[in-house]
């Protein structure tokens, strides 16, 4: 195997790795985040549409940590510039 | 290799001019959001229609949202972020149209988005604050926490290009292994899915473009 081989396999792994690890702590938060907003829910459905809309904006912030990994990986598999030509 | 990953590609040349897939179908994108407003406001002059009813719904509501964040008459603020929100939101639709590409697709869109909000922070809470009362609020809680309200303006910025840029390629990117490894009409549920996914990445772009707007024109309590 060549360097330019082992570069290539190397990036793959990794990018698999990136996302696999990066998206535990981003459920595990999601998950807590959905918990007790439907916690709140249930205990005030006046404010549903309130809070809703913050758990939303949440969700999205948290989500933004999980896509960074996923952007990562993308550059690694698609823009890589150690391995491309 | 899977797609054409996530550089764009050249759709045709005009000359020395590459035109490349992300500018064609921006341009699509804007003709179907400036269309959809003819329609609408047609609709508006002689009573309503089905487009009127849709643009009033999307105005009232991010109106409301407006509303309850400022403190304030939201009506200046809604051309900017209605448009962004439909914009975004027909971007990151077309892309489930056979043979298109979503716009939001391609980081160089998302990040113009991202910078057309970074500007229009400063400008709106100039507008409405003045130059005083703008700058006044990088100061708010403490002085030394000026860094960090600079790093924080810069870095969501970066978050808000990088979050649509993610979600709408890792969408493509699904449909398209799927479309490879199983074939016609598998990758219809997740195409569904793009619709919802879609759709709530443009209200969460527009619902952040008025929290970020919030921290410079928020009326005092």
């Amino acid at each position: 195997m060549d360097t330019h081989t082992i570069l290539a396999v190397v990036a793959m792994v990794v990018a698999g790795l990136a996302v696999a690890i990066g998206s535990i702590g981003t459920a595990l938060a999601q998950g807590r985040s959905v918990d007790s907003a439907l916690d709140a829910m249930a205990r005030q459905p006046d404010l549903a549409e309130r809070i809703s809309r913050t758990l939303f904006i949440g969700l999205a912030m948290i989500e933004s940590l999980a896509i960074y990994c996923l952007v990562v990986a993308l550059i690694l598999l698609f823009a890589n510039p150690f391995t491309s030509k | 290799m899977v797609g054409e990953g996530i550089v764009p590609s050249v759709l045709f040349r005009v000359g020395p001019v590459e035109v490349t897939a992300t500018v064609a179908y921006t341009l699509a994108a804007s003709v179907v959001v400036v269309g959809f407003a003819l329609l609408a406001r047609a609709g508006l002059r002689k009573g309503s229609n089905g487009w009127s009813v849709v643009a009033q719904f999307v105005v009232e509501h991010l109106e409301g949202v407006m509303r309850e964040m400022f403190g304030r008459d939201p009506r200046p603020f809604v051309p900017l972020v209605v448009t962004l929100a439909l914009f975004v939101g027909v971007a990151n639709l077309l892309g489930l149209v056979p043979g298109m590409k979503s716009p939001t697709a391609d980081f160089s869109t998302t990040a113009a988005l991202a910078v057309v909000v970074f500007l229009a922070v400063p400008v709106y809470g100039i507008r409405t604050k003045g130059l005083k009362g703008y700058l006044k609020h990088y100061l708010e809680p403490s002085p030394f926490l000026l860094p960090l309200e600079i790093v924080s303006e810069l870095s969501r910025t970066v978050a808000l290009s990088v979050r649509l840029f993610g979600n709408i390629v890792s969408e493509e990117l699904i449909i398209a292994v799927l479309l490879a490894i199983a074939g016609l009409l598998v990758p219809v549920p997740i195409m569904m899915l793009a619709v919802l996914t879609g759709v709530v990445q443009a209200y969460i772009f527009a619902v952040l473009t008025v929290v970020y707007l919030s921290a410079a024109v928020r009326a005092k309590e």
